[in-house]
């Protein structure tokens, strides 16, 4: 077949239409999730205003919904995320640590490996199960916040680890190099070179991490947290010595997004509007926290320079 | 004595300490395979006094889930449906938008469009669930009765499509990675025949990064399955035989999420049913993952 000139441009003008019209369906699709995370932040925020003010982060839940604060959720979202933490990142730092710069390719590495990426598939409240059946349970650990901490901390341990693999890897192997010849130890390389030069990177995965964390409700749920809770656990200081208690680790607790929950299903409208606000005091921290690895992540890139 | 030899010496010390750490560092990764085994163990050995009493042909066949009833039935299948349907919806929504937004970012937009975008397209998938479902029950449904007069306050419908558009970053952020995996010279190949832009992705770039789209899908499929505060808040909690996105319906990690929020003692019907459900969950994942991985496989291109 052949085709005069006029009939080739008109052919590949035709399909060029086809690149603008894609253009223009990805951008409207960008525009339509980007558009959805405005208007849910619009949404919470006009809803919740007027409730957001000083007395409800001081206040405990209340059964009428103008008293009702969230004085015991925020205490108990960082009790327990304060647990999560201190689980989470050294046994995900450390397992990363060991799959990177120890681990010999043999099937256990193999095994080790298929299953951090399988465990980041598991649904989260199967985690919630599991610690139900295990730490609320067999290890009669009961409705608190240690459980609660641990449940999470197993949760992110595949983000952490994914997370500091990624930082170790970064760090060239000429810096590894250079602590072996001047007779450095394994550990010795690890912990005074590798480590401290990724660390930045391990912090992002931590905070992205928690982010995660922070909002998990399910899990939380599972394990028997309660919903309404109008006390708040004991201190951590105490007047006596020792003067530091661990006490706190077994009460039970209440967390943000369950007393959001709690809130959304309510009938009573007034009750919705301290949902809202709630939600808007989780979507902050969570969306500052993303926030800060994002701008942690263009630093380091734009800084380190080998 | 400090003498060069000396320093040099070999110490057993030195070593002992060294394999110490390494056997430290070893149990924490291990932790990973533990985990998993714990999963399956706590799940099967909490679900098996169940089993016991009911048939696991009831527990597949019976059409209704009334455990905590009087009249009591045991037929997972209305739970399976409703997180069969909420996840249908919600795939409708991010494959085609998932994978639409991969191709535009990988093969369409320019370097600083892809840069400053895709942080905030992220952002979508680290909204707390929970927020998700109060935007789904007050904001999206009143919106869907405006169209559709005749739904219910709760139903899977609005349910579904909030969790698609909170699945659409995982979809397509893996997606985008496989695409701009495919080498350049295969694009400028496709190029030098005469092809557009849009020849070139559809028919060159998707097909060559197909094994890792579907592995993209694979984990939007997992998140749809699992998720369970969206469906808890805005799909209703009752247990529904149906395929109809406009009824309300459990899944069945809304039911956990249900038994769990009231008084569960230890051993009783109401904890067996929530082990029993979600080792059904755990084995739908598995499956799901299974497909996915025989679809990888089976699409991998090396290049």
């Amino acid at each position: 077949m052949r085709f005069t000139l006029q009939e080739m441009r008109t052919m590949i003008a035709r399909h060029k239409r086809w690149d603008h019209i894609f253009g223009l369906v990805g951008m409207l699709c960008l525009l339509l999730g980007i558009l959805t995370l405005v208007v849910l932040f619009g949404q919470l925020l006009l809803q919740g205003m007027e409730r957001l003010t000083p007395e409800f982060f001081t206040s405990f839940p209340s059964r009428r919904a103008e008293n009702a604060g969230i004085l015991s959720a925020w205490v108990g979202t960082v009790a327990v995320m304060l647990v999560t933490a201190m689980t989470a990142v050294p046994l995900g730092v450390a397992a990363a640590v060991y799959l990177e710069e120890y681990a010999p390719r043999n099937w256990m590495t193999a095994i080790i490996e298929i299953n951090v990426t399988n465990l980041a598939g598991v649904p989260s409240i199967v985690y919630g199960l599991l610690a139900l059946g295990l730490f609320v349970y067999q290890f009669g650990l009961g409705q608190s916040i240690l459980s609660a901490g641990l449940t999470l901390a197993l949760l992110i341990l595949p983000v952490v680890i994914v997370a500091t693999r990624e930082a170790l890897r970064a760090v060239p192997g000429s810096i590894r190099e250079a602590a072996y010849a001047l007779g450095a130890t394994r550990w010795q390389m690890v912990s005074g070179h590798v480590l401290p030069y990724s660390s930045a990177g391990i912090l992002t995965g931590m905070i992205i991490g928690l982010s995660r964390a922070i909002g998990e409700t399910a899990p939380i749920i599972t394990i028997g947290a309660l919903t309404f809770i109008a006390f708040l656990p004991n201190s951590p200081v105490t007047t006596d010595f020792p003067f530091i208690s661990f006490k706190w680790l077994m009460d039970p607790f209440t967390v943000m997004p369950i007393q959001m929950f709690n809130w959304t299903s309510r009938p009573e409208e007034a009750f919705q509007l301290n949902a809202a606000a709630a939600g808007v005091v989780l979507l902050v921290m969570t969306l500052a926290m993303n926030g800060l690895a994002i701008w942690l992540r263009y630093h380091l890139r734009k800084k380190i320079k080998w | 004595m400090n003498t060069p030899s000396n320093r040099l010496a070999y110490k057993p010390l030195r070593h002992i300490k060294e394999r110490i750490i390494e056997a430290g560092l070893f149990l924490a990764a291990f932790m990973s395979v533990a985990t998993t085994f714990a999963i399956v163990a706590i799940l099967v050995y909490e679900s098996i006094p169940l089993f016991k009493v009911v048939s696991l042909w009831t527990f597949l066949t019976d059409t209704q889930w009334t455990p905590l009833f009087d009249d009591a039935h045991y037929g997972i299948m209305p739970l399976v449906a409703g997180t069969m349907v909420t996840t249908a919806v919600a795939l409708a929504v991010a494959i085609p938008m998932g994978t639409i937004i991969a191709i535009y970012l990988s093969e369409f937009a320019s370097h600083k469009v892809r840069e400053s975008i895709k942080p905030v397209l992220e952002l979508l998938g680290a909204v707390p669930t929970v927020v998700y479902g109060y935007f789904a029950l007050i904001f999206v449904t009143p919106l869907l009765q405006k169209l559709m007069p005749e739904l219910s306050g709760f139903n899977m419908l609005s349910a579904g499509l909030v969790m698609g558009i909170m699945i659409v970053p995982y979809v397509s952020s893996v997606s985008e990675d496989a695409m701009r995996a495919v080498p350049m010279h295969i694009r400028e190949g496709s190029y030098a025949m005469g092809s557009t832009r849009f020849q070139t992705a559809t028919r060159v770039v998707v097909p060559g990064a197909f094994s890792g789209i579907a592995a993209a899908y694979i984990l939007g499929i997992s998140r749809a399955v699992g998720e369970t505060m969206i469906v808890a808040v805005a799909a209703g909690m009752q247990p529904n035989f149906t395929l109809n996105p406009l009824e309300p319906a459990a899944t069945i990690s809304s039911y956990i999420v249900q038994v769990a929020l009231g008084d569960l003692p230890h051993g009783s019907i109401g904890y067996q049913t929530i082990f029993a459900a979600g080792l059904t969950l755990m084995l739908m994942t598995l499956v799901f993952n299974v497909i996915g991985y025989w679809l990888s496989r089976k699409f991998r291109e090396v290049y």
